[in-house]
């Protein structure tokens, strides 16, 4: 909200500088976002008097005046507008000057031959209003040679953020009484006039919505002449960033922004019949005052006649009633809304208006009739008029609330010494009423203050946050535990260790875009936003490889020959009652080259399955998974290619990873070049280390003797696993084997037509004594004879 | 006869000069030294000797031996160096050629940052708290005192799920059973103060980092974003221990002692009172420095992040006896904590996975921080 100094100083008396001013708003927790100091703006100009006016001897627009600034001799200047002539006081710019409407800086300058040495200025040239129709003429008595902005009584314009629970401070006066609690002078009593009415208002006003409307005060005004608001009410209007439109509009808004009371003027003469406050019917309409037609529901209030709707109720008002400067009689409307039911419409209608925001948050129950005098009070001593006598329909939520406040609270919330005399004074200088037990009465215009804890808040932001002095936390007893739960510590694991695997950690969007979503949902329901802010962010994600890709495309599209990303983030999905569950989960794509075009061969090499399975093996070796006991197990999914993926598993249904190359669909759908490799670990699955709580490792007892190793090629079916035939082998003798590694695959010459040779080296690990040879052929015996059991015959 | 054993040893060595190989010369040896070899055979004939004859043969053959024997050995080793200096230099590499490069991986900032935070608020006694990011609006709003019509909802640009994917309170809870609840994705980690909270109970002193979720897109504001929660719920704890905790937090965070906060009142609903902290900055080379009262020349104010005492109502919601248990909490944005840290200009450019960005601003996995070794990385 925006309002200048010199309207904030006809309720407070001070001498504070807007600077002390801007200081204290922000002290007592009024945020200023701007102080805007039109002096500043009208530097360099000042008020000067034409002595001579002849025309341009080259331009049939211009004249050539000759100017007297107070000081030197007078000065020639160019001027175009009509209303320029000899004798008149007007502003002058001198060189230097900047023009506060276009920023443009004043020069001397030859117009046409003839040197200028300034400019006289418009009204909208000095931003004080939209005129421009001619030159400002000031009056006679105006000194020449004062600064303008002297003259002006320029006055700086707060811009403060009124937070939502203080709509009190939605008004000048609301802010002058903080200020002045504050020690920023001292606040006046609001004059509420005497007004005496004459006659009764000629219109019957109800309310029938008591829920909605609990209050609805009125009176008629008749006989006014609506013509243009004063000076002084323009200017502060102005400066509120509110434009002027008639005398009676602008008193309304006038009251508004000084007191924090929305207030409605209707044209009598458009009204018939009683007026009254009722809920909306179904699908009625209105024409507001933007000139939009809204259409009503029964949740919203009105104002309405007998012929139709005239205000939706506390946000806009109709534009068929609405005053007009050809308006005699006005009725008066002041009243107090539901809070919520003034949200729940503007929300609805999505309609945001100065008054909504008022009423929504919550007005002065207790300032119907003083407003409504202030409000009368003006109209009739700028309009003229005769004010009727006020009608109450109603009764607004007047009743106090009493609160039981202990002082020493202060401390125990707010950690500061305030002494209690002091802490009385700020409370009654907020108009809270303190008795001797310290039984507070809240006024009715703080619907913030909902307990003790709320008036600890008022004093310790009046008396000053800045005087709290830091306390230590007390440090916690005993041995410092861990703070991570084993969830956080395998991600932190997984992270650093992806990152020295030589792989980019991103952090991509939690949305998709639907198709990308459905692509990887493998049929899951998906959560799909109702309101997002595109269509490419609107799914939550299934999978963290979209995503992934996306940035791999982008970086291709970069000219990235190669991307290795990985992120730790969550899937999305729903357990059975609806609610979210949200799987972490690492996800990696490698994309385009492994390795570069090098000078030993000349060739780049592409990223393969067996590079996604190194990631996917040695991160879950990182995580701390049994990476002995996985099976390589089915195929990854249908985004993945069906012969070139896998999943790590240990038994049938705990799948810890999925990994491998992907479909040509998929790259295709994400618009992309193969080969793309990716790996998904399910971070939930991964089992807890087991283990007792201790941290000493086992007795370490290297083997006496060294291992040996023996060779063995198969030769097996082509479409037997090499998996299969290596977990034979080992099941040979699960003692004595304790390695078995394939070292050669070979398919081709001098292999018959559907086998292929497989060579794996077994290493044998003696106990105490080392192997015999017959123990060393019992146990070859025993690998050959399982290998058969797979199909596999030793070679010759 | 000894004329004659000269004259072979002056052949033998003349030999060995013409010998080109270690072959050769191993053929010269056995001639001479091996079982066979004359000189061999000569060292045999000592034994028939009568002692007078032998005292005065033996040294003269034996010199004669040693003599061989010693340019064998200097032949064979000149020939072998020879051929290890060939070797070598057929062996020799063009080291100007370029290694195998092994890929230089990273840490994203708003991880380390994330980490970072860990690493100082466990040191603190802050243990790290996470919830759900799909969340219903009771956690999000009405556990946090905003109820359906408060105003504030309306300020927060909540991402909605539609109303048929609302959930119904369990019959289990024991919060409103059967309520249904609309669910969106958290606009803020405060709901996992609630969580945290119901599953704990006091005392807690936690963080939760984690990302949240705004219908907001500009130059400074991403839809997705990070944030960090605070909470300290215990006996006695008030707004000191508060600007205490912020204060010892971003003295640690920036590594710098002259970090100055502002505490101005504020408004939030779910604390009370409310606090906005400022923190002090100086502009260096056309950059915000944190340190320095805001007040002080040439510094500024800048809003940090928003704070309080934590609601009776909310400590109400959470189950808890807000006249036993009071406390503080607070949020704030972890990528502008990154950036303010480490000078990233665009928020945007964190979620886009670009290589250049990603190996610019990202950490080595190995800067893991460390109180003892500071908890940030240097450039």
């Amino acid at each position: 909200m925006k309002f200048s100094l010199e309207w904030l100083a006809e309720f407070l008396e001070t001498d504070a500088s807007a600077e002390e001013i801007a200081a204290a708003l922000n002290r007592i927790g009024h945020e200023v976002e701007g102080v805007d100091d039109p002096a500043r703006k009208l530097e360099g100009f000042r008020v000067a008097s034409v002595l001579t006016a002849a025309p341009h001897p080259d331009a049939d627009k211009l004249q050539v005046l000759t100017v007297d600034t107070g000081e030197g001799e007078p000065l020639t200047v160019v001027c175009g507008a009509p209303n320029a002539r000899a004798g008149m006081k007007g502003v002058l710019g001198l060189p230097g000057a900047v023009v506060p409407a276009n920023g443009m800086e004043l020069r001397k300058s030859a117009i046409r031959g003839v040197e200028s040495n300034g400019m006289m200025c418009s009204v909208r040239e000095l931003e004080l209003g939209d005129e421009h129709d001619g030159i400002i003429e000031l009056p006679e008595d105006a000194p020449v040679g004062q600064s303008f902005a002297d003259y002006h009584d320029a006055s700086p314009v707060f811009d403060v953020a009124i937070t939502p629970n203080r709509p009190d401070c939605m008004g000048v006066y609301g802010i002058a009484r903080d200020l002045a609690a504050a020690g920023i002078g001292t606040l006046k009593p609001i004059a509420v006039p005497d007004i005496a009415p004459q006659g009764s208002c000629p219109v019957e006003i109800r309310t029938d919505d008591p829920a909605g409307c609990p209050a609805f005060y009125g009176r008629a005004v008749r006989g006014i002449a609506n013509g243009s608001s004063p000076q002084w009410i323009q200017r502060r209007l102005l400066a509120a960033g509110q434009r002027p439109i008639s005398a009676v509009v602008d008193i309304t808004n006038y009251v508004m922004l000084a007191f924090g009371r929305p207030a409605h003027a209707y044209d009598l003469a458009r009204l018939s019949g009683p007026v009254v406050a009722r809920r909306a019917k179904e699908d009625e309409t209105v024409e507001a005052l933007n000139e939009k037609t809204y259409t009503l529901d029964p949740t919203m209030t009105v104002i309405a006649d007998d012929a139709g709707v005239h205000d939706i109720a506390g946000i806009m008002g109709g534009e068929h009633s609405s005053v007009t400067a050809g308006t005699s009689d006005v009725l008066l409307e002041i009243a107090y809304f539901d809070p919520e039911r003034i949200g729940v419409t503007g929300r609805r209608l999505g309609l945001a208006t100065d008054a909504r925001t008022r009423f929504e948050r919550g007005v002065d129950p207790a300032f119907l009739d003083d407003g409504l005098a202030i409000l009368t009070s003006l109209i009739q001593s700028i309009c003229g008029g005769e004010a009727s006598a006020v009608v109450r329909a109603g009764e607004p939520p007047v009743a106090p609330q009493l609160l039981t406040f202990d002082p020493a609270l202060t401390k125990r919330l707010g950690g500061i010494d305030i002494a209690e005399g002091e802490q009385q004074r700020i409370l009654e200088a907020l108009g809270f009423a303190v008795d001797a037990d310290w039984q507070v009465t809240v006024p009715p215009r703080r619907h913030d203050i909902e307990g003790p804890a709320d008036l600890v808040e008022e004093v310790v932001r009046i008396h000053g946050l800045d005087k709290v002095q830091s306390v230590p936390l007390p440090r916690r007893e005993g041995v410092a535990l861990p703070t991570a739960s084993p969830l956080q510590k395998i991600e932190r694991m997984l992270r650093r260790s992806a990152a020295a695997r030589g792989l980019n950690e991103a952090v991509t969007w939690s949305f998709l875009p639907t198709d990308e979503a459905e692509h990887f949902s493998d049929g899951a329901p998906l959560w799909v936003l109702d309101n997002p802010i595109s269509e490419d962010m609107k799914a939550m994600r299934p999978s963290l490889i979209p995503g992934l890709l996306g940035a791999a495309k982008r970086n291709a599209d970069r000219g990235f020959a190669s991307s290795r990303l990985f992120e730790i983030g969550r899937r999305y999905f729903r357990v059975q009652n609806g609610a979210s569950d949200e799987k972490p989960t690492l996800g990696i794509v490698l994309a385009g080259n492994r390795s570069a075009r090098g000078w030993a061969d000349g060739k780049a090499k592409g990223f393969d399955a067996f590079d996604a399975k190194a990631e996917a093996m040695a991160l879950l070796e990182a995580a701390g998974a049994p990476v002995a006991n996985l099976m390589v197990m089915g195929e990854a999914g249908e985004q993945f290619h069906p012969g070139q993926s896998a999943t790590l598993r240990l038994g049938p249904k705990t799948i810890l990873a999925r990994f491998g190359a992907l479909h040509p669909r998929t790259l295709k759908a994400f618009d992309m070049d193969g080969p793309v490799v990716a790996v998904e670990i399910f971070l939930d699955a991964i089992p807890a280390r087991k283990g007792t709580a201790v941290f000493a490792r086992a007795a370490y007892a290297p083997p006496a003797l060294q291992a040996i190793t023996r060779d063995f090629a198969f030769l097996v079916p082509v479409d037997l696993a090499a998996g299969e035939l290596v977990k034979a082998v080992r099941g040979a003798d699960k003692k004595a084997i304790v390695d078995a590694q394939v070292f050669d695959v070979f398919a081709g010459q001098g292999v018959p037509e559907g086998r292929k040779s497989v060579a794996v080296e077994v290493t044998l690990q003696p106990g105490d004594k080392s192997f015999t040879d017959d123990e060393i052929k019992a146990i070859s015996d025993r690998i050959v004879a399982n290998a058969a059991k797979q199909n596999a015959e030793l070679r010759a | 006869m000894s004329q004659e054993h000269e004259h072979k040893v002056a052949e033998t060595l003349d030999a060995l000069g013409r010998a080109g190989t270690i072959e050769a010369v191993e053929a010269i040896r056995i001639e001479a030294l091996g079982k066979q070899g004359w000189l061999s055979g000569l060292m045999k004939t000592l034994g028939k000797m009568s002692p007078e004859e032998r005292q005065v043969e033996a040294p003269r053959i034996q010199a004669l031996r040693t003599q061989v024997a010693d340019a064998l050995a200097e032949r064979k080793a000149v020939l072998e160096e020879a051929a290890l200096t060939a070797q070598l230099v057929g062996e020799r590499l063009d080291l100007t050629l370029p290694a195998p490069e092994a890929p230089k991986g990273s840490v994203h900032p708003v991880s380390q940052v994330m980490d970072e935070l860990a690493e100082i608020f466990a040191d603190l006694g802050f243990s790290v708290a996470t919830g759900p990011e799909i969340e219903d609006d009771w956690h999000n709003f009405t556990a946090l005192n905003m109820a359906e019509t408060h105003p504030a909802r309306a300020m927060h640009d909540t991402f909605y799920f539609p109303d048929q994917d609302s959930v119904t309170v369990p019959a289990s809870s024991s919060e409103a059973v059967g309520e249904k609840r609309r669910m969106l994705l958290r606009t803020h980690t405060s709901p996992v103060q609630i969580r945290s909270l119901v599953e704990q109970g006091a005392p807690i002193r936690i963080i939760a980092p984690g990302r949240v979720y705004r219908s907001d897109s500009d130059a400074t504001h991403t839809p997705m974003f990070h944030q960090v929660e605070g909470l300290v719920i215990d006996r006695d704890i008030h707004l000191g221990h508060l600007k205490w905790t912020l204060e010892t937090f971003l003295k640690a965070f920036f590594e710098r002692d002259d970090i100055v906060l502002r505490l101005r009142p504020s408004y939030f609903p779910f604390t009370e009172p409310s606090v906005e902290v400022d923190v002090g900055f100086a502009v260096e080379n056309g950059r915000r420095v944190l340190g320095g009262s805001g007040d002080d020349d040439g510094h500024g104010w800048m809003e940090l992040l928003g704070s309080g005492m934590v609601n009776r109502r909310v400590i109400e919601f959470a189950g808890l006896d807000p006249d036993e248990w009071q406390g503080f909490a607070w949020g704030l944005g972890v990528d502008r904590l990154a950036m303010l840290k480490y000078g990233m200009d665009d928020l945007r450019a964190f979620f886009d996975g670009d290589n250049r960005w990603l190996a610019h601003y990202g950490f080595s996995a190995f800067d893991q921080p460390t109180l003892s070794a500071g908890v940030g990385a240097k450039a």
